[in-house]
């Protein structure tokens, strides 16, 4: 089984949405995204039918090929729980993706290109287990955002785009820092390498470590919205077309989990434990911040938006207690915010494309006109504060847990405050539902607007289903994800 | 020995089957789903009823049997599969499990939603979204089912959540009313700050127990010899030990979703959803949740006396706060909802003032009793609102009076009801009552002062509420009074469960410790009790039988202590100041504003810090020939400056 | 013969270069500029052929890079007179301090 397959089919589906009319544009994005959703699904059962056999090995399906062999550049693909876990959420979330802009009319073929590069640089980026070839798919994977906001954005664009932009960039280059140093390492141990196993084992001297850690921590933490570093985020989101948005807060800001998770924690678990504190406080931060912010924000994508920097947070306070149990966690928590979030973004467009309008006030009642649309919206916001039986709930249960497991003071505090947010993300998302969809409606115009159109259902309901996959029966997930950290985070006897 | 129970777990499938079902396809057959709930329902209470009969009749063996924790153990888990493993020893296994407790409860909550099913199909009719209705009403009973089997502290909570958002939803199921709206999302928000402390409760017991499963739980935690006793007591914050930190706040979950004081604010205005919704979720069941968690973990609670302080203290505050708080109300939905939060507040008391084990677990006997026979009576009496609401469309007590004539058989049930609650002889809610009485005179005199203070005022309110709806001269003529089938037939079956409940031995069958209790009763107390309950009776009788302007001046009389009373005592003013005021204008407001200005303004600056730089060195290029020659001209001379000297 | 010294050598192309440098900075007609650029190259051209004469007399590099020069400078002013034509037809000017368009 070759993952990368994943690689050329994205590709393959651009080629052919290139040479063709704009007419059939979105036909052939549906089809290339169905068919990478299929593929991913048909890896989950062959890696787990994989795992059942016994293989034990940190990758399964691994390929090595030279791309550069004077530097020992190489494309090093193969899939572990976690990656597993990020492919299969970022299928799903392009599929309905590219369903809920259906209807794009300016520059339609321009559009699905764009998204299906996005999907590319994410694929790569989680395939990838070698250092460059992960940090040209991390680029790939940013860049086509600006395009998407800045063409088709909506409200400040430009300005929202160059942000995102920007900051993102300047997390990019931090992390290439973070690389090279690294490689400086592998080099000075006369084993120049890029590949992560390898500098896993490579000897860097405990000074170095504590400089490179937060070089690539915080580099890829600026896509997770990191506390002081999260102010693209609501900008971005808000600013972005509906898929978009779901592509940015649903894989973008996971590409910034996934790194600090399996790459910087990985590479310096000594480094990790020495900054651990810090991280945990800004991720408090972030995430109680972050939970206040969001209750002030009169725009529900605004608030989406505001909310994802809080969610995120959790991702980040999962990665910093450096638990097995927070670390599983923390990766839950990004594919069920991803998936959340894609949902709550896409149901949003679909109020918005209706109402012409975002503000919760000024919409009201709408559940009576549109209750396919108002029971998503509802779906999507009891995920989001945590209702078992969908995803948010095992996700956030799982940090706190394993942030329970360290028994001093300043941990248990750090949790419990953590643990006050889901209080108020109640609060922020029952306001939404209370003014948004529930009470009497407040503009008779909207009586004709309808409910959702069969490519919105079909978006939302394989999202839903995502959701409630991982909500009613948590277990296949969970467990592909803690064997893999559990493997990963074994202390490493040469750091 | 499990076999015999595999019918048990249809209990648990059949509400789930009629919640999606309806949920997904009901719009197409809304009439299909009524009946199917009901039915569904039906096998579900005869099921429950079964595998009672087999747990406590013929499958029970010798003496000793009902030793829930200790070695013989009749907790029997059924269908058991891990849900989610968090790691070796933390892993949240789903499963059935079946001790005296739950089975009790698996009674109790399948009868109550089995005649809310059949009133509703009666009381709903003609709703819009009726399918919908019954889909959320078997969420609901699924929830609630899942949470009485549950073997997993965290199952528990899981299912706790879910009944949280069933009851929103139930409450905010007329959603174009914005008071249910804001009523809904009272209940939720409320109850979800409470669990907040359950869920901080549950972690940290779970880490010193090293477990998340009942069983081991209060294995490891209800003996003072066990390493993990220790280490849970030992450990102290804040001068109080970890063991006593985790009862108390899963104690604040249960608060919470009880309703004591001071975290009862919702339930009053959770009276917005339909009727029936308010007899089931906000009278008989879900708000005993608490009352069932903590008697759950009571053998860990016996181990904390701070915490069983706490349950006491809150329970007789709330008992007596609500029953005042009632005799205040005029919506006759507000006042049963005060007199269900005084009425748990007994159970609370009664758990709290209880010992473990023989003569000094009685507390916890009659709790539970009380919990059963309350269900049964306050179910009776919310239905019976109910069918007197929909006769005079209104929920206010001033619309009502006379009733007792074109409502014959409904006066007559909701005054058994009364009398059940008020503890009267022979009626349900002497036994329990009694029982609490007793329990609280041998523990605590404090809280047994309480308590019969609170009764005395309990029957006070309660025929208050009688006499002005059914007597009280006011002719109302005109009042239509159909009364189907479906809404009779369960008044009638709740009436009859009023009348008979409290001769079961109840004692015999769930006690702390598992054996059979025998409660003797002290002649001299109950006929307190009663004398009582009898002055409120006769001073509702003489203040409301007949319309009077008394009741009036006295409330006059009394001034600011009546409005402080009919106020709520200003409790939601005070949530409102802390919401509104504080976490709204205090800290969110100001998060907005340093969000915008200062943390993306930080951004924007290094934004303008980089265009400043830019537009400083931007002259250089100036376009002009001659100054680029000289810039070359300079640059090699320096260079060759620096080739010549600096590096030879 | 009496050979005159190598600095005297030098100390011809230095004036020629710096009168040329001289040139390039102060005047402002293009031509005039282009001139001064020749002035500079070939005070460039006498220290190569001075070096090669007196240091490296068996050499012959010094004589070919001078060539090469002059041929370099020959293409050179052709181009830039086709510009400083180009200029002209578009700003009607050869002046260096009005052409400052291309800047930023």
């Amino acid at each position: 089984m070759n993952p990368e397959y994943l690689l050329i089919i994205s590709l393959v589906t651009i080629i052919a949405i290139l040479a063709s009319g704009s007419r059939i544009a979105g036909l052939l994005a549906l089809a290339g995204t169905v068919v990478q959703l299929v593929f991913s699904a048909g890896l989950l059962f062959l890696y787990m039918a994989e795992r059942n056999a016994g293989n034990a090995s940190l990758l399964l399906f691994e390929h090595t090929y030279v791309w550069y062999p004077d530097w020992n550049i190489t494309f090093h693909s193969g899939i572990d729980g976690i990656s597993l876990s990020m492919i299969l959420l970022t299928s799903v979330v392009l599929v309905s993706g590219v369903l809920v802009s259906w209807k794009t009319e300016y520059m339609k073929k321009e559009f699905f290109i764009l998204l299906l590069l996005l999907g590319t640089g994410a694929y790569g980026f989680f395939l990838s287990s070698d250092l460059f070839s992960l940090f040209f798919f991390f680029e790939l994977a940013v860049i086509p955002k600006y395009l998407l906001i800045a063409i088709w954005g909506s409200g400040r664009k430009e300005y929202s785009a160059m942000k995102l932009a920007l900051m993102l960039m300047g997390g990019s280059a931090l992390v290439l820092a973070g690389i090279l140093s690294l490689y400086y390492y592998s080099c000075a141990a006369g084993n120049p390498s890029f590949d992560l196993q390898q500098l896993y084992t490579t000897p860097v001297p405990e000074q170095a470590q504590l400089y490179i850690f937060p070089l690539l921590f915080t580099g890829f933490a600026v896509l997770s919205a990191l506390f002081p570093l999260h102010t693209w985020a609501p900008d971005g989101h808000s600013s972005a077309p509906t898929a978009a948005s779901m592509f940015l807060a649903g894989i973008s800001m996971k590409l910034g989990g996934y790194g600090c998770i399996r790459i910087a924690i990985y590479l310096f678990p000594a480094a990790a434990a020495f900054y651990s504190p810090y991280i945990i406080i800004l991720a408090c931060i972030g995430i109680l911040y972050g939970a206040f912010v969001t209750l002030r924000q009169k725009d529900i994508k605004l608030m989406n938006a505001y909310s994802s920097v809080s969610h995120c947070g959790f991702v980040l306070l999962g990665a910093g207690m450096l638990t097995n149990t927070a670390m599983t966690g923390a990766v839950l928590q990004m594919v069920s915010h991803g998936i959340m979030t894609a949902l709550f973004f896409g149901v949003i467009g679909m109020i918005y494309g209706r109402t012409h309008t975002r503000i919760g006030e000024e919409l009201g009642g709408l559940l009576k006109v549109m209750p396919f649309i108002g029971s998503c919206f509802i779906i999507a916001g009891l995920t989001s504060l945590g209702l078992p039986g969908l995803s948010g709930f095992v996700a956030e249960m799982t940090i706190f847990v394993g942030a329970f497991q360290i028994g001093d003071v300043f941990h248990r505090i750090a949790t419990v405050s953590a643990a006050m947010s889901i209080v108020v993300t109640a609060v922020y998302i029952l306001r939404a539902i209370g003014i948004s969809l529930w009470g009497p409606l407040k503009n008779e115009k909207f009586r004709e607007s309808g409910d959702a159109t069969w490519y919105e259902r079909a978006a939302s309901v394989i999202l839903i289903a995502s959701i409630i996959s991982i909500g009613i029966y948590p277990f296949w997930m969970s467990d592909i994800i803690s064997n893999t950290v559990s493997v990963l985070f074994t202390s490493n006897p040469l750091k | 020995m499990s076999n015999i129970y595999d019918y048990t777990c249809f209990i648990l499938l059949l509400p789930l089957l009629t919640f999606l079902l309806p949920g997904l396809f009901g719009k197409k057959f809304p009439r299909i789903s009524g009946i199917l709930g009901t039915t569904s329902m039906l096998i579900v209470t005869v099921l429950a009823y079964l595998t009672a009969y087999h747990y406590f009749i013929t499958d029970a063996p010798a003496e000793g049997y009902y030793w829930p924790y200790g070695s013989r153990w009749p907790y029997l888990v059924l269908a058991k599969f891990t849900w989610l493993r968090f790691n070796a020893a933390l892993s949240l296994d789903m499963g059935i499990a079946l001790d005296p407790l739950s089975v009790m409860m698996l009674v109790v909550v399948s009868t109550v939603s089995l005649m809310v099913h059949l009133y509703s199909t009666g009381y709903m009719k003609g709703e819009e979204r009726y399918s919908t209705y019954f889909s959320f009403l078997s969420l609901f009973t699924f929830s609630m089912l899942g949470l009485v089997v549950a073997s997993n502290i965290f199952q528990i909570y899981i299912f706790w959540e879910l009944v949280g958002v069933s009851s929103f939803l139930l409450i905010g199921f007329y959603f174009d009313k914005p008071s249910a709206v804001a009523a809904a999302k009272k209940a939720f928000i409320v109850t979800r700050f409470a669990d907040l402390g359950f869920l901080c409760g549950i972690l940290i017991l779970s880490f010193y127990s090293g477990s998340l499963d009942f069983r081991v739980i209060i294995e490891r935690m209800s003996s003072s010899s066990s390493a993990f006793y220790s280490f849970a007591a030992g450990a102290s914050f804040l001068g109080v030990s970890a063991l006593t930190w985790a009862l108390v706040l899963i104690f604040a979950g249960g608060a919470g979703k009880s309703a004591m004081f001071p975290l009862h604010i919702w339930l009053p205005d959770a009276m917005e959803g339909p009727t029936p919704v308010s007899a089931l979720i906000h009278a008989a069941t879900m708000v005993v949740a608490g009352v069932f968690l903590v008697a759950r973990l009571f053998p860990v609670f016996c181990m904390s006396h701070a915490a069983m302080d706490v349950v006491a203290y809150t329970g007789a505050a709330s008992a007596l706060i609500a029953a005042l708080i009632a005799c205040t109300q005029t919506d006759i939905k507000r006042v049963l909802a005060y007199s269900t939060m005084s009425q748990i507040g007994y159970m609370m008391f009664s758990l709290g003032i209880s010992g473990y084990g023989g003569e000094k677990g009685l507390g916890y006997s009659a709790a539970l009793f009380h919990l059963f026979t309350h269900a049964m009576f306050k179910a009776l009496l919310f239905l019976c609102a109910g069918a007197v609401i929909h006769a005079v469309h209104s929920n206010e007590i001033k619309d009502m009076g006379g009733l007792k004539k074109p409502m014959p058989f409904t006066s007559i049930a909701f005054f058994f009801a009364c009398l059940a609650i008020s503890g009267i002889p022979s009626l349900s809610g002497f036994y329990s009552k009694e029982e609490i009485l007793t329990a609280a005179f041998h523990r605590n005199k404090i809280i047994f002062c309480t308590g019969l203070l609170t009764a005395g005022i309990t029957s006070f309110y309660m025929f208050r509420l009688y006499f002005s709806i059914f007597w009280n001269n006011k002719n109302k003529s005109g009042i239509k009074t159909h009364m189907a089938a479906s809404i009779t037939i369960p008044l009638f079956i709740l009436t009859v469960a009023t009348i008979e409940a409290g001769h079961i031995p109840f004692g015999k069958y769930v006690s702390s410790d598992g054996l059979p209790l025998h409660s003797d009763t002290d002649i001299r107390l109950s006929a307190a009790a009663i004398i009582i309950s009898g002055i409120g009776i006769l001073t509702a009788a003489f203040l409301y039988l007949k319309e009077r302007t008394l009741p009036g001046r006295i409330s006059a009389k009394a001034g600011i202590v009546y409005r402080f009373i009919a106020g709520k005592l200003y409790i939601d003013e005070l949530y409102l100041l802390i919401t509104k005021k504080v976490v709204f204008n205090l800290i969110s407001a100001p998060a907005a504003w340093v969000d915008r200005n200062i943390v993306d303004g930080g951004m924007n600056l290094l934004g303008a810090a980089a265009e400043n730089v830019s537009e400083t060195i931007r002259p250089v290029q100036s376009g002009k020939i001659r100054n680029y020659a000289l810039w070359f001209l300079a640059g090699t001379i320096l260079i060759s400056l620096f080739l010549i000297y600096v590096i030879r | 013969m009496n050979e005159i010294p190598l600095h005297l050598v030098l100390f011809v192309s230095t004036t020629l270069f710096f009168t040329g440098a001289y040139g390039f900075l102060t005047r402002r007609n293009m031509i005039t500029m282009l001139m001064a650029i020749e002035l500079m190259l070939n005070s460039v051209n006498i220290n190569f052929l001075a070096f090669n004469k007196y240091l490296f007399p068996g050499k012959a590099e010094g004589v070919f890079f001078t060539i090469f020069i002059i041929t370099i400078a020959a293409a050179e002013a052709s181009v830039a007179i086709a510009i400083i034509i180009n200029l002209y037809r578009k700003f009607r000017t050869i002046d260096a301090e009005n052409t400052d368009s291309l800047k930023f």
